[in-house]
């Protein structure tokens, strides 16, 4: 076995051993900073499992979106709230857990099923890109993924608007919290954040 | 166009010599460039961080060190041994996990940036095919150090600058990936060293700074303003927040704060002479002289002679912009966060979105100008 080859195992045990504990951690742990922390490792190791595909472009724009975007959002929501909240305890607990784990084992069984059946390596080692994958994913978005590719940044406008509409509230007569009238001149000062009203 | 020191095949055949196979060659060669990018990172910061208190002293009419070695010149050093030597306090109601784990994060991803910072044809870590685009990718994760050092010292004044910096580094990376756009549409390439190449036909002249004099002021606007610098400084505001997120901080750990921040201040001085002011070129083109002296390009004089001019070219370059960067800090009074959001979100955002519509134009329209 060459170095290289060994490195490479090397690499994709560290790296599937952290996206695993991470991902339980995420889903265990009481704090829900430390989850949104734990999942930003979890992003940045798939980052790493993609470099090991030799898919260095997909690499960096999931470290750029999931990490760089997606991650400090939940972190700043989570920080800006920053709500000390006791977990209720749940009547019917029993029958919730034996709901889930049986979906969680059917869709277990499926992917199993999935990783089985379906022929994962290429035809042969000159098929795969490299470093080409920038300029064929380019390609590949403009053309025949292009109309996905608009779709998606419909639902973003969509996204913005939705954004724009609940941070500037003059722009309806209504409160949509509290139900209120709106007080035109002082609307930074009538209404109190809308993440924190609700109980 | 293939030419310049190629060190690492040298070194493997210097190697293989010994009967060394190529793999355990390759195994010794790999750590070398790391090791010396970082000394030259720490180096660096070492002259910054001299330079910073030499030129405030001249610009408030102070001598500024005097004792420490001539000039001062080793001052840097003795900041360096007492913050090493400093009792590492973290609080006593603070989150110790993430407060050391902080840290780290910031100053990790500005390291590995310089892994696609080329001193020359070959002189670089590693030409990876996204080049920039990693830089772009990795100054992503700083954020996520920030507001982790922030929550993590339970401190409001801490919380507030951990916010307050991720908020910043956040709007002002959109214009700056943007007009580092519009130098990949010229360039047809992510890639650092082709950047670089496409610049270098005319000497000074062809430099991307002629063709891209909006990208140049957006981009280093934005770079300031991720670094943290003195117009932008918001998060580390004194009279604010005490020291925004680096308020509970001590010892080495503040340390590496204090390394991360100026690390990326050279760093972003390398990437705009790089992507801007033609990275290693001469201002007269090598070529020329080579043919001036009646030598073939290939001559190993020419060669050890263009390696060495691209290393003082690219340092000296990015030495300009850390001299222009200290005087705007002690000469540029701060601005307001409602300032600052509005300068990132409604102009250099427009003006770089513009920027990009119009490089895209004039491509098109001359493309032996701006790259076919």
């Amino acid at each position: 076995m060459s170095i290289a080859i060994t490195t490479q195992i090397i690499c994709f045990t560290i790296l599937s051993l952290v996206i695993l504990i991470g991902a339980l951690g995420v889903v265990l742990l009481e704090s829900i900073v430390y989850s949104a922390f734990l999942l930003g490792g979890v992003f940045m190791s798939v980052a790493g499992l993609y470099l090991l595909l030799n898919a260095s472009f997909v690499a960096a724009a999931q470290v750029l979106v999931y990490v760089g975007a997606v991650n400090v959002l939940i972190i700043f929501a989570i920080m800006l709230v920053n709500k000390k909240e006791d977990l209720k305890p749940i009547n019917d607990i029993k029958s919730r857990r034996i709901i889930s784990t049986t979906i969680c084992l059917t869709l277990l069984s499926l992917l199993i099923r999935v990783d089985l059946t379906n022929v994962w390596s290429l035809s042969s080692p000159l098929n795969s890109i490299g470093e080409d994958s920038t300029i064929r994913i380019g390609e590949h978005l403009f053309s025949d993924y292009l109309l996905p590719f608009e779709v998606a940044s419909v639902l973003l406008l969509m996204a913005m608007i939705g954004a724009i509409v609940l941070a500037r509230r003059d722009v309806m007569s209504k409160d949509i919290s509290t139900g209120l009238p709106v007080d035109q001149e002082l609307i930074e000062k009538s209404s109190e954040p809308l993440l924190t009203n609700k109980k | 166009m293939e030419y310049g020191l190629d060190l690492e095949y040298s070194f493997n055949e210097f190697l293989k010599g010994f009967g060394l196979s190529s793999e355990i060659a390759h195994i010794i060669w790999l750590p070398l460039p790391m090791l010396l990018v970082l000394v030259a990172a720490v180096v660096g910061v070492l002259v910054t961080v001299w330079l910073e208190r030499k030129i405030s002293a001249a610009a408030q009419q102070r001598i500024g060190p005097e004792y420490a070695g001539a000039l001062g010149v080793l001052q840097p050093i003795a900041d360096g041994l007492k913050l090493l030597v400093k009792e590492d306090i973290i609080p006593a109601k603070a989150d110790g996990i993430l407060f050391t784990a902080g840290p780290i994060l910031v100053l990790v991803p500005v390291i590995l940036s310089w892994l696609i910072v080329p001193f020359g044809q070959n002189l670089l870590i590693s030409n990876v095919g996204i080049g920039i685009f990693l830089w772009i990718a990795l100054s992503s994760i700083q954020p996520i150090g920030l507001l982790m050092s922030g929550y993590a010292s339970n401190n409001k004044y801490s919380l507030l600058g951990g916010l307050r910096a991720a908020a910043q580094s956040i709007s002002y990376e959109i214009p700056l990936a943007l007009s580092v756009l519009a130098i990949v549409l010229m360039t047809n390439s992510l890639s650092t060293i082709d950047i670089v190449n496409q610049q270098s036909g005319a000497g000074i002249l062809s430099w991307n700074i002629w063709r891209q004099p909006i990208g140049f002021i957006v981009f280093w606007i934005c770079a300031l303003a991720e670094c943290e610098r003195l117009p932008f400084d918001l998060p580390e505001a004194e009279e604010e927040l005490v020291a925004g997120y680096q308020t509970e901080y001590a010892g080495m750990k503040f340390a590496l704060f204090y390394l991360g921040s100026y690390i990326n201040l050279i760093l972003s001085a390398l990437l705009v002479s790089i992507l801007y002011l033609g990275g290693w070129g001469f201002p007269i083109p090598v070529e020329l002289i080579a043919r001036f002296l009646n030598l073939p390009i290939n001559a190993p004089v020419i060669q050890v002679f263009t390696a060495s001019i691209g290393i003082v070219m690219t340092v000296l370059k990015a030495y300009l912009l850390v001299f222009i960067a200290i005087l705007l800090r002690w000469t540029t009074p701060r601005v307001r966060i409602d300032q600052l959001l509005d300068l990132g979100w409604k102009f250099l955002l427009p003006i770089s979105l513009a920027n990009l519509l119009i490089t895209a134009g004039l491509k098109l329209a001359f493309p032996q100008f701006f790259g076919g």
